[in-house]
């Protein structure tokens, strides 16, 4: 497995020097995307996402939870990933990796610090609130799960609805409204190798690349970040990539439904 | 699960429809769509009824951990998993349930008989199932699909199974039970035939039968297998028909 890998590296690096990708990509165009809301009845909200041919499903469930002690009037977010023995060979069964629980936590700080959910409208009375579970459910993996768990995270959210809640209790299969949100949070990953820094790595460029720089933006600011692996970036690259960022955020942002 | 909260137990049949409308020897939907997945050697995906299952298959590969192998046969391995987020009430929790552990051996053990795996020895083939939306019936939606996909990857087997349950809703015999009949019912039958040797491959059951009632059952079980099959055919059918580079889930 290593000396492919080699390989791919090699291969990758001579193509990026003269600024061409494998599949003959632009260095900073995604692969096609596609996004599909509201694709389950059960779930209070979900989508799925598709960026090259990596496929991400998302669910959405409420349920009623005690509040963190820190926090007694507000609700819970919980995100969490789950990459599926059935998505890749590189994929096992067992407790989550730590590129799982990586991936749940990007996507939720995402989420979290945009403020795009109000959780103290989850509060419903003294050590009563809503919990709202945001599941990643990796179908199959061709690299940049990152971008494309939050964009079927963001849709799956843009199509949830409120249970309705009477006397401490969801009443299933009721609702009340659409979930309200405040902005809309999309990221834009990018993979490094050498000098060179390119958008949305596929799996045979994420095997090559040095490392990776991910951005969560709304329209206005930059909310959330992670880079991983053993490369360096300057803070030239990180200037740079925050301007391409946001002019990818309103391509993004128009393949989602709307509020 | 059978015969649970007898108290608000509603009519489960009336003037011989139920409380979908179905009579008792019609099937629910079914929809399968083979090979969703790219990295998969095989897949398929199901919708019956409100169900709405994934089945995802790797092999034969090498068989890892190594003390599992077998000089003369491919290992079947199995996972049938619920998606925290498949059920009508509250958020599932995640690793597997007793229940998920027997469902795994049962489908396992039903696709270890029609495997040829003597042909691969030293190997493994797992069979991955996700159940993304629950109604009642997914174990027999799940070895349906998984059937599709082990053929999708091209795995050899002596015949294309698929599984139905049969039901007893107000003292009748009635096949593929949806939710309500599920939780009501007065008997609960999930069975896999191999339909070209008419040989049970999956068996359980629980509630009270005469064998007037066993019998029925198996009957009307057998006549659904056959229909199920012939959309288990075309999907396999459809991929070859219409070829596409890349592949993907596509939900209505």
């Amino acid at each position: 497995m290593e000396s492919i890998n080699e390989i791919k590296r090699d291969t990758l690096s001579a193509l990026l020097s003269s600024g061409k990708r494998g599949d003959n990509r632009g260095m900073y165009d995604y692969r096609a995307i596609s996004v599909q809301p509201g694709i389950l009845q059960n779930a209070e909200g979900s989508a799925m996402a598709s960026i090259g041919k990596s496929q991400v499903m998302v669910g959405v469930k409420f349920d009623i939870a005690k509040p963190f002690p820190d926090r007694p009037t507000e609700g819970v977010l919980s995100t969490s990933a789950d990459l599926l023995p059935l998505a890749s060979h590189l994929f096992e069964t067992g407790p989550p990796s730590e590129n799982a629980i990586e991936l749940a936590r990007v996507v939720d700080r995402g989420i979290r610090s945009s403020n795009t959910l109000d959780l103290s409208s989850f509060f419903i009375e003294a050590e009563k609130v809503l919990a709202l579970y945001v599941d990643i459910y990796v179908l199959d993996h061709d690299g940049n799960l990152i971008d494309c768990s939050s964009l079927a995270a963001m849709a799956a959210l843009l199509s949830t609805r409120m249970p309705k809640v009477e006397e401490g209790k969801i009443i299933r299969g009721e609702y009340a409204g659409k979930l309200p949100l405040k902005d809309i949070v999309v990221t834009s990953t990018f993979g490094k190798l050498g000098e060179r820094t390119f958008i949305d790595p596929s799996l045979d460029e994420e095997k090559g690349m040095d490392c990776r720089l991910t951005l969560a933006t709304t329209p206005k600011h930059l909310c959330a970040a992670q880079k991983g692996g053993w490369g360096a970036i300057s803070e030239r690259d990180l200037m740079g990539l925050l301007d391409i960022s946001m002019e990818k955020g309103k391509e993004l942002r128009a393949l989602l439904p709307k509020e | 699960m059978m015969g649970g909260n007898t108290a608000n137990k509603p009519k489960l049949l009336v003037s011989g429809k139920r409380v979908d409308g179905r009579g008792v020897e019609d099937l629910r939907q079914i929809k399968i769509v083979a090979r969703v997945l790219n990295d998969a050697d095989g897949s398929a995906y199901i919708e019956w009824g409100k169900n709405k299952i994934l089945a995802g298959v790797y092999g034969p590969s090498e068989c890892i951990p190594r003390h599992d192998q077998s000089l003369y046969r491919a290992i079947v391995k199995c996972r049938y998993n619920m998606a925290p987020f498949s059920g009508m009430e509250e958020h599932g929790r995640s690793g597997p349930s007793r229940r998920s552990k027997e469902l795994s051996k049962v489908i396992k053990e039903a696709f270890e008989n029609v495997i040829i795996a003597e042909s691969f020895p030293k190997t493994q083939i797992e069979i991955f199932v996700e159940v993304l939306q629950s109604d009642g019936g997914t174990r027999c939606a799940a070895v349906t699909a998984a059937a599709v996909a082990l053929a999708d990857a091209g795995i050899p087997m002596k015949d294309l199974i698929n599984a139905v349950a049969v039901c007893k809703i107000d003292g009748e015999m009635a096949v593929d039970p949806g939710k309500e009949e599920d939780n009501f019912g007065e008997s609960d039958m999930p069975i896999a035939f191999s339909p070209r040797t008419g040989d049970i491959l999956l068996y359980q059951m629980d509630g009270l039968l005469t064998r007037e009632e066993l019998a029925r059952g198996l009957e009307l079980a057998k006549g659904a297998t056959e229909k199920i099959r012939k959309i288990q055919v075309d999907a396999i059918g459809k991929v070859y028909a219409e070829p596409k580079e890349e592949r993907f889930l596509v939900i209505k």
